[in-house]
């Protein structure tokens, strides 16, 4: 299938590293080095395979998280926040038991964001082949692992099998020439590539992000990248794996070591594009021409640059386009034209698997460092993973955030969504370092507006939708 | 998995673009790990003007014809975000059997050929064409599977493409998983040639 006379991508070569079969057409049944799942989503996919009177193939490359529904206040306790009560964590331990899968449970150490952890606990590595039942598994590409988001129909398919069938992708190879600016950040990489070419640019392509500006990017902001490729319409997106990655991942818990290590190593090392290799599509963006990035409107594409106003829907190419545009401005409450920076804002969130890490909480930190929330202001932090709150308290970023009036919590994935229960006490407009805008995703009624983590940090201390350029770190 | 092979009935038009799968079925409306109750939460936040269910009688899937509609014409990039399979089972035990769409969100198109919903993609003006006559008088479409084509609309024979894997699937409603199975020795011939050639795949530790 990839006998062309171009040279490879570094998809082909993970893609051809787990072919078990072809099935004819375009379609071949992949193999599927790890499986991750949630509390949210996993009781329905072990429920179905119980009762098809299936089990797990090889329980041990399965790894269950606890994140989407946990209590992330500070107080967390055993009930979840969501108005179905417990009935998705008590399923989860009970099926995962019967089912031999381990899982991070709410006081183990290693608990967290299922994009954040496994990462971070080397249980995702390059090459790999990974899904999970959430959309946002693209995350993992910024290992260089292909990793893609699938429903619960699919995750019994791949639990039972440990495959998957798969058609083969368009590859796409999205560059990022140039370097970015101070206060520019992986965040405002994505978004504007989002807003430049749609939040369908992706067309379900298997993406290669590359160019200068990913590989200064260190393995946490690469991460933020891939997050969002999902957002722009990509089946995944990855980051060739590099020195960065492997000296990011050496010594994590999961990670081969020893001997296995070097055969690892020499693995990945191999996982590179060709100079001629054989893209589908390829796209292009001046890393270096970039300033912060902040949506206006109710999905990812609808984003300006900080300094830019809000667009007019009488530019829109097409009617269909213009009503959307108008309706995403009725839901803003904003008004085409005006300013974007200096809207006032009633609550400000920092975390998500999108921008909840260490360097993300640096970045936030320096910004506050010294100052003060705004007066009025709900603004709240969650540690992508308890590891990483551990290592925050470790440098002393939880007494910056708590002395800045930030409410420091524990890790989960918060209100990233609204599952019924935890809110924004009433407030209507957010800043966050999220990565869904849609209307409601954030509490019935609220507008969300999403930033990197160093944007958010200075529209809470400014009240308003802040340039962070104009908020030095002290 | 039921069979589809031809599906007959009303069309109703949603041509909003990016209609992502938070509205289709909001985190705060799935307070079940089971699949089914889905139905009456489909578009919960249009359908509904407030907490007691009223209905929006302006939501298209609450006006007559469209409330027993078995198509949905539908605008670019439909379901996207979320992977959740909640808004296939939503828009199923809605009645809905099959979309056209000129995209969908990768995860949800996936999700529905796993669950016997048919995403059709056609180009733009003619999922246009099928919106405004669905508006503009009640529109009764057959889909035909086994021909990958839609009749309905007034002089017009609009035909689309499928995978031929996934439209043999549909057709006669077979088992992913069983099929996967027949090419078990496949899967362990692969695995035994993985474990010597990538064997901290197999180890973690």
């Amino acid at each position: 299938m990839t006998m062309t006379p171009h040279g490879r991508t570094v998809i082909d070569r993970i893609w051809d590293a787990h072919v078990v079969t072809e099935l004819g057409g375009e379609r071949t049944l992949l193999h599927i080095d790890r499986i991750l799942l949630h509390e949210r989503t996993g009781p329905a996919l072990l429920a179905g395979l119980a009762a098809a009177g299936r089990e797990p193939a090889h329980p041990e490359l399965v790894f269950g998280m606890m994140d989407h529904t946990v209590d992330t206040r500070p107080t967390r306790s055993e009930d979840p926040r969501a108005p179905s009560g417990s009935v998705f964590i008590d399923s989860f331990r009970q099926r995962t038991a019967a089912a031999g899968i381990r899982v991070f449970d709410l006081g183990d150490p290693r608990q967290g964001i299922v994009h954040v952890v496994s990462p971070e606990q080397g249980i995702v590595l390059p090459g790999s082949t990974v899904v999970c039942p959430d959309s946002h598994t693209c995350t993992l590409g910024g290992i260089g692992a292909l990793a893609w988001g699938i429903g619960s129909t699919e995750g019994e398919h791949a639990v039972a099998t440990q495959t998957l069938v798969r058609p083969w992708p368009r590859r796409m190879q999205v560059r990022f020439d140039g370097r970015l600016s101070a206060g520019v950040s992986a965040k405002d990489l994505v978004l504007a590539l989002i807003a430049r070419f749609g939040v369908n640019g992706g067309q379900g392509c298997a993406i290669e992000f590359a160019g200068e500006a990913v590989r200064a990017l260190p393995v946490e902001a690469r991460l933020t990248l891939c997050n969002m490729a999902v957002e722009f319409g990509a089946w995944t997106g990855l980051v060739a794996p590099d020195d960065t990655t492997i000296e990011w991942i050496a010594g994590r818990p999961f990670a081969p070591g020893g001997a296995l290590w070097d055969r690892a190593v020499a693995h990945w090392r191999s996982l590179v594009s060709d100079p001629d290799a054989d893209w589908c599509e390829t796209l292009s963006l001046d890393a270096g021409a970039l300033a912060p990035q902040v949506t206006w409107g109710t999905n990812p594409g609808q984003t300006v640059a900080i300094d830019q106003p809000v667009p007019d829907p009488a530019a829109a190419p097409d009617g269909q386009r213009r009503a959307a545009m108008e309706r995403a401005l009725a839901y803003m409450d904003l008004r085409p034209g005006a300013p974007l920076a200096g809207t006032p804002i009633e609550a400000a969130f920092i975390g998500s698997c999108t921008n909840s890490r260490l360097p993300d909480l640096r970045e936030a930190a320096a910004v506050l460092r010294g100052r003060r929330v705004a007066e009025g202001v709900r603004a709240i932090v969650v540690p992508g993973s308890t590891a990483v709150r551990a290592a925050a308290e470790a440098e002393g970023l939880d007494r910056v955030f708590t002395e800045a009036g930030f409410e420091w919590r524990k890790s989960g994935c918060s209100l990233c969504f609204f599952s019924g229960a935890d809110d924004f006490g009433g407030a209507r407009r957010v800043i966050s370092t999220t990565n869904r805008n849609f209307e409601g995703r954030q509490g019935p009624g609220v507008r969300t507006h999403l930033a990197s983590p160093a944007t958010v940090a200075a529209s809470a201390v400014a009240g308003r939708i802040a340039d962070v350029r104009h908020t030095p770190r002290s | 998995m039921e069979p589809l092979t031809r599906i007959e009935g009303i069309a109703a038009p949603l041509m909003r673009p990016d209609i992502d799968t938070d509205i289709i079925i909001p985190s705060r409306e799935i307070t079940s790990p089971e699949r089914t109750g889905f139905g009456e939460k489909l578009f919960a936040p249009w359908r509904y003007l407030d907490a007691t269910r009223r209905e929006n009688p302006d939501f298209v899937l609450n006006r007559t014809p469209f409330r027993h509609a078995r198509i949905l014409i539908a605008g670019d990039n439909f379901g996207c975000g979320s992977s959740r399979e909640m808004a296939v089972w939503a828009l199923h035990q809605f009645g809905i059997r099959c979309i056209v769409a000129p995209s969908f969100g990768a995860i949800f198109r996936t999700n529905c050929i796993r669950n016997a919903l048919l995403p059709v993609e056609l180009p733009e003006a003619d999922v246009q064409a099928l919106a405004a006559a669905a508006e503009a008088a009640p529109l009764h479409l057959v889909v035909d599977l086994e021909r990958c084509e839609i009749t309905g609309l007034a002089h017009r024979r609009l035909r689309f493409e499928m995978d031929a894997g996934e439209r043999d699937c549909l057709i006669a409603g077979l088992d992913a998983i069983d099929l996967t199975w027949r090419h078990r020795a496949a899967i362990e011939a692969f695995q035994a040639r993985d474990r010597q050639a990538r064997p901290w795949i197999w180890e973690p530790r």
